[in-house]
């Protein structure tokens, strides 16, 4: 049973809430202070896809936050009730796709499609003309853990990230 | 803490001073300040971020989107942040070969004269 559960409308306010919570209750589990600031970014880029997933396909339908505490780890899932695998990139290796192989920034190249497009498309969007799945490229850099799987029912996308709070152990290579 | 945006004048340069959490809620006000100073005819900025305790991907969306407009006027958007927890994000994403990233206020007009 999670620790702390945490249902919130999906709008961009409330993920500011939901960091504050995370990093609250990540002190309390334990979690090294140091993680402290991957934790706050991991939870805000995950709980802002959320939001962004759920006014895309579900606007009425809440973003589900769940922070749970074992002996030896930490985790939080944040799940959308969107279209499955909607703002994932995923990775050659089964896994996400880093931000910087998604971003394609190399300094001898071509400037990557996202790049050239006109500032003006920006001011619509919120993405800065980033490739979708941005944020989940940025908790694979920072995460011990990362899995991403589809709802209990069918419906929308988990994110499940851990903490190891414990004794040192290798981290699994999730799969999608 | 929400965002805090100041801006002052240094030669032919503005400087943003960005202060607090930039997120998906708060990076809005950041764009527009970024467009409103595009539009009124600054096209070389210098963004202090020193006093910022929290950026995500859409503030760097953000910049990135501030460094096309003034690109658009041959401009230049430069960063300053000394702070390890920022770097690293742009580190990661690889923004740091995008933006020229700068210890002081000082260097970062230095570097366009």
């Amino acid at each position: 049973m999670p620790t702390v559960e945490l249902r919130f409308a999906a709008l961009n306010g409330h993920v500011r809430t939901a960091r504050m919570i995370a990093t609250a209750v990540s002190r309390r589990a334990g979690v090294p202070a140091g993680a402290a600031d991957e934790i706050k970014l991991a939870v805000t880029e995950a709980c802002a896809r959320a939001v962004r997933v759920n006014r895309r396909h579900a606007p009425q339908a809440p973003v589900h936050v769940a922070l749970t505490e074992t002996p030896d780890s930490f985790t939080i899932t944040v799940a959308d009730r969107g279209q499955t695998g909607d703002e994932v990139a995923p990775g050659p290796d089964g896994g996400l796709v880093t931000a910087s192989t998604l971003l394609d920034l190399e300094p001898d190249s071509a400037a990557p499609p996202w790049w050239s497009e006109p500032a003006e498309e920006d001011v619509a969007g919120d993405s800065g003309g980033f490739p979708p799945g941005l944020g989940l490229a940025l908790i694979e850099g920072l995460v011990d853990e990362v899995q991403i799987s589809r709802g209990a029912d069918g419906v929308g996308t988990v994110v499940a990230m851990t903490w190891h709070t414990g004794p040192a152990v290798e981290p699994a290579k999730p799969l999608l | 803490m929400d965002l805090s945006l100041t801006t002052r004048q240094e030669g032919n340069h503005t400087v943003v001073v960005v202060g607090g959490e930039i997120d998906v809620y708060t990076a809005p006000k950041l764009r527009e300040q970024l467009i409103d100073l595009v539009s009124g005819g600054s096209y070389h900025l210098v963004v202090d971020m020193e006093g910022v305790e929290f950026l995500d991907s859409t503030g760097l969306g953000v910049l990135v989107g501030g460094l096309k407009r003034v690109r658009a006027h041959d401009g230049s958007l430069s960063l300053v942040c000394t702070q390890e927890r920022i770097l690293k994000i742009f580190r990661i994403t690889g923004l740091t070969k995008v933006f020229p990233i700068h210890s002081s206020v000082e260097d970062a007009l230095a570097a366009h004269e």
